[in-house]
């Protein structure tokens, strides 16, 4: 590769995570994240690699686990519930300090819900993706580039601070086609892995990858320890894009799909002269709220945009932190604002700004 | 000075937490004793389960990975094929295994995962405080069948080995005990099959050993034995379920 070419989503990201030394891919199938799992079938079997469909996504972050433990890059795709399904798993890979890549094809929930675009699982992938103490990297492309980019980051950070990393998409950016670059082979190996278990060919003491401490104060140094290493992340991996914000007074907050209606919307208000920018985040964990504070002083009022009844809403509150009203438009269910539909919230809060 | 009697390379120095009598300990020295014997420690990782035997991982020497409630088999499978030169084995308990675990362990078997499982039937849960397990006997008293297990209401046991023989991927399923020395010499032997045939790719193994818990059937370790013998074996009959390489099928 390396030339232009014209790709979906799905299988931009499968391609990149090829690239960036993943040879490993576990899933079981579900709407809209198919193509991740087909291209790996089709491409992993040729280059030496392993893809194998579970019986459930249950089954499959587990294979992802061992695969993890034995030291090797690994991944798995699903869609909104089958990520429920991971949450027992992907508890244990954090609990055991090993990195994995989880993609997450967002779609319409609570239940079935449906199988069209959403950001409903933004406090899961933030908040709660499964029981303990825990966070994982999240990121959210909101390009088929980016998407590639930042597999790469997310194998790369993941290795790095020995956690579970997540790219959030959506049932959009997996499915539409747009022009990318997959790099040409990164040369993106793997650390040292020395507290792998792939056997101590009798040179070492035995590894052991474990999550139980039964011992409350070992267990608490441990989970504080592992805070720490948050508090450095958060200080140090914060990622957005800032659009038009130089002289933003009414600040838009929206990452993925939302970002790329409310870019549109924005260009339109600013032809009508609306001071209007966005705070794209890209890390939604750790989330960017050093960006949020330092556009407090210039702006007036905060809108966040999502594809949920208003779930990141809470972290911008919380940058926020009361200095300015924080508004909310949101679409759910599967359903995407229009331009239009956010242009004219826009200009609703225009009109405020004014008196 | 003759030396008659040492404890397995493969085994820890740190003392067992199993109960008086639970026969957990003589299966972790089987285990032992084969890897020793077939020299794979080096190459060999060994999945612990949830269950009295998670801290398995603390005992062997080789290689140890901890998983989740049932999660074993999909565990293995992960590090299996990820490094199909290592040997690759979990130890799980009647609760994991056949209960929450059971689709892993099916699936596990269909796919002809080159693993072994040693399969601890004891029929009740231990570490939780021996509540019902999917293999505990008609009748059975627990914490959670106060009355005895009624099939009625709870169902029947589900015997492993028989439920597995039905599938192509399996190598080798065989039923053992610990109960007397004779047999603690064949429950070796199907352990050292189970490696043996993972090493020439023959694809999932399964050893159930028949097992002890004194502490919650509420018995002393040789009134154990003896209700082991007189209830467990009857519905759980020792021999060897499939062997491909002895066309049993």
């Amino acid at each position: 590769m390396g030339e232009k070419v014209l790709m979906k989503g799905n299988e931009a990201l499968a391609e990149a995570a090829i690239v960036a030394g993943c040879k490993h891919f576990f899933g079981y199938p579900i709407t809209p994240q198919t193509e991740v799992a087909a291209y790996m079938s089709k491409r992993l079997p040729k280059i030496g690699g392993v893809y194998l469909q579970a019986e459930s996504e249950v089954a499959s972050i587990n294979m992802v686990l061992g695969a993890s433990a034995s030291g090797v890059r690994v991944m798995t795709s699903t869609s909104s519930p089958g990520l429920s399904l991971m949450s027992e798993g992907i508890s244990y890979i954090a609990g055991s300090d090993l990195p994995a890549l989880i993609i997450n094809v967002q779609r319409g929930g609570p239940g079935l819900g449906g199988i069209q675009p959403s950001q409903a699982d933004y406090w899961q992938a933030t908040r709660s993706s499964g029981h303990g103490d825990f966070h994982m990297l999240v990121f959210a492309p909101s390009t088929v580039q980016e998407m590639v980019d930042l597999v790469s980051d997310a194998f790369t950070l993941g290795d790095k601070y020995r956690m579970p990393a997540m790219i959030l998409s959506d049932g959009m950016l997996g499915q539409m086609m747009e022009p990318v670059v997959i790099p040409e082979n990164r040369n993106d190996k793997p650390p040292e892995k020395s507290w792998a278990a792939c056997g101590h060919q009798n040179k070492r003491e035995h590894n052991v990858v474990n999550s139980l401490y039964i011992e409350p104060h070992v267990l608490e140094d441990l989970v504080r320890e592992r805070f720490e290493k948050y508090s450095e992340i958060k200080r140090t991996e914060q990622r957005a894009e800032e659009y038009m914000m130089d002289d933003a007074e009414i600040v838009i907050v929206a990452y993925g799909a939302s970002s790329r209606v409310s870019r549109s919307a924005i260009d339109a208000a600013r032809k009508e002269g609306i001071k209007v920018g966005m705070i794209r985040p890209i890390t939604l964990w750790p989330y960017p709220d050093k960006y949020i504070g330092e556009a407090i002083p210039k702006a007036k009022v905060f809108l966040v945009v999502e594809m949920s009844m208003g779930q990141m809403i809470d972290d911008v509150k919380l940058a926020v932190n009361g200095e300015r009203p924080v508004e909310f438009y949101g679409r759910t269910g599967g359903v995407i604002p229009t331009p239009r539909e956010i242009h004219q919230k826009v200009m609703e809060l225009a009109e405020g700004v004014k008196q | 000075m003759t030396v008659t009697f040492t404890k397995p390379h493969a085994l820890t120095d740190i003392p067992f937490h199993y109960c008086p009598g639970c026969t957990h300990g003589i299966v972790h020295r089987l285990v032992a004793e084969v890897i020793d014997e077939l020299g794979i420690e080096g190459k060999t990782v060994g999945v612990a389960s949830v269950g009295c035997s998670v801290f398995a991982y603390n005992y062997f020497n080789c290689d140890m990975v901890q998983a989740p409630h049932g999660r074993a088999p999909a565990v293995a499978t992960g590090v299996k094929r990820a490094r199909p030169e290592d040997v690759v084995f979990t130890y799980q308990g009647d609760g994991d295994l056949a209960a929450i675990g059971m689709g892993e362990t099916v699936h596990a078997a269909a796919r002809g995962e080159n693993i072994t499982v040693i399969f601890i039937n004891n029929a009740i849960y231990g570490m939780t405080g021996g509540q019902m397990a999917p293999t505990t006997l008609p009748g059975q008293i627990t914490q959670t069948t106060p009355y005895g297990r009624d099939v009625k209401l709870a169902g029947y046991p589900i015997r492993v080995c028989e439920l597995l023989s039905s599938i192509d991927g399996v190598a080798s399923a065989q039923r053992v005990t610990v109960d007397t020395v004779k047999n603690v010499n064949v429950a070796k032997k199907a352990i050292k099959k189970a490696f043996q045939y993972q090493l020439e790719g023959l694809g999932y193994n399964i050893v159930e050993v028949v097992s002890t818990c004194p502490t919650n059937w509420g018995l002393t370790p040789k009134d154990a034995v003896k209700w082991l013998q007189d209830n467990m074996l009857p519905y759980y009959p020792l021999g060897t379920y499939r062997d491909v390489k002895e066309g049993i099928l």
